[in-house]
């Protein structure tokens, strides 16, 4: 009960701040400075038409290094986390065999998503989308075969192949910015294009293909390895 | 439409904030961190929100030149994108550990996680 009561008033008090946030905020009229930086330039630096992807994949392109370690690192420690319950693997229990339509429908569906995915990732700097949408995106298939049989194992060693190769391949366009163009991750190391094309944008597409496949290996993984625990 | 969005937002922080700090089951105050989560990233992209304006890609309909005066700020976006990655990782990260509690002591009520207890 004293729980609740102390609950309440912490959130009472946050409340009251929310409130006077909510009140005292009015929606700006025109864009700060940065923004505005990056709404005129955005073009003619890097060649992308999705200025988010612009800004993620370049302007803050070492962020991106950064969020993509962490989620590299949250990868890592859910294995390791969980590896020790697996390796004591009982024999499958008896799971009740899935609906025909969802068998039917995960094999129909699971190259359809994949191929969703591809489209996601590689045109991410030209539509919404991109590296980190279209590795969930390929995620979710491997979700859902997962769902159809949970007894289905996954290739560790493939995962964690695409996961490195993608990470590895990501640094190394990274420090050829560096020797070839303005600074690490630059995309002007590939020509940029005709703006609004799909082979535009220098490097952009490249990176956000190997940040897409990075991502995607590592939720398949983190997956795999809530799934394998699941049922031991 | 962005009062909207915002109070949303920081009526899905209460509603998380307050599922965290009275429930006992983990998997419970796991949820509710994801609901607190996600009025952030709503609160954020309504301060990135200016009216009458429209989103931060470039094309016919939004030519180069006018951009600055058509968009609206990509830079919340961007830091979104990056907060729901990270908050994905952070509940993965979570539901790892309430598993190995449960494997371990065999409920996910917190308060009989009592050995840090003094």
């Amino acid at each position: 009960m004293i729980r609740r009561v102390v609950a309440f008033v912490l959130l009472a008090g946050l409340g009251m701040v929310f409130a006077g946030l909510f009140v005292g905020y009015s929606p700006d009229a025109a864009l700060n400075l940065s923004a505005d930086y990056y709404a005129r330039n955005t073009a003619a630096d890097t060649g992308a038409a999705n200025i988010v992807t612009a800004i993620i994949v370049t302007y803050r392109g070492l962020d991106t290094l950064g969020e993509v370690t962490v989620l590299f690192l949250t990868a890592a420690v859910v294995a390791l986390v969980l590896r020790r319950e697996s390796a004591r693997a009982n024999p499958a229990a008896d799971h009740r065999p899935v609906g025909e339509l969802l068998q039917t429908g995960t094999r129909l569906l699971v190259p359809l998503i994949m191929l969703a995915a591809a489209y996601v990732f590689t045109n991410g700097h030209l539509t919404p989308g991109g590296g980190f949408q279209g590795g969930a995106i390929a995620a979710s298939a491997v979700l859902l075969m997962l769902l159809t049989d949970p007894m289905r194992r996954f290739s560790h060693r493939l995962i964690s192949r695409v996961e490195s190769t993608a990470g590895v391949v990501y640094v190394a366009i990274g420090v050829l910015g560096l020797v070839l163009a303005g600074g690490f991750l630059d995309n002007r190391i590939l020509p940029l294009g005709a703006f609004g094309e799909l082979l535009s944008a220098g490097a952009i597409p490249v990176i956000y293909s190997l940040i897409g496949l990075k991502v995607g290996a590592e939720f398949s993984s983190m997956m795999a390895n809530l799934s394998e625990t699941e049922d031991t | 439409m962005v009062y909207v969005s915002l109070a949303t937002g920081f009526i899905l922080i209460l509603i998380g904030l307050y599922g965290a700090l009275t429930n006992r089951n983990l998997l419970r105050m796991i949820v509710s961190f994801s609901v607190a989560n996600t009025g952030v990233h709503t609160v954020l992209i309504a301060v990135g929100y200016l009216p009458g304006r429209t989103a931060p890609i470039l094309d016919a309909a939004v030519p180069v030149i006018e951009a600055a005066e058509r968009i609206i700020d990509p830079v919340p976006q961007a830091l979104v994108l990056t907060a729901i990655v990270i908050g994905l990782g952070v509940t993965a990260l979570m539901l790892a550990y309430a598993y190995k509690l449960f494997a371990t002591h065999g409920t996910l009520d917190i308060s009989r996680f009592t050995e840090l207890k003094w």
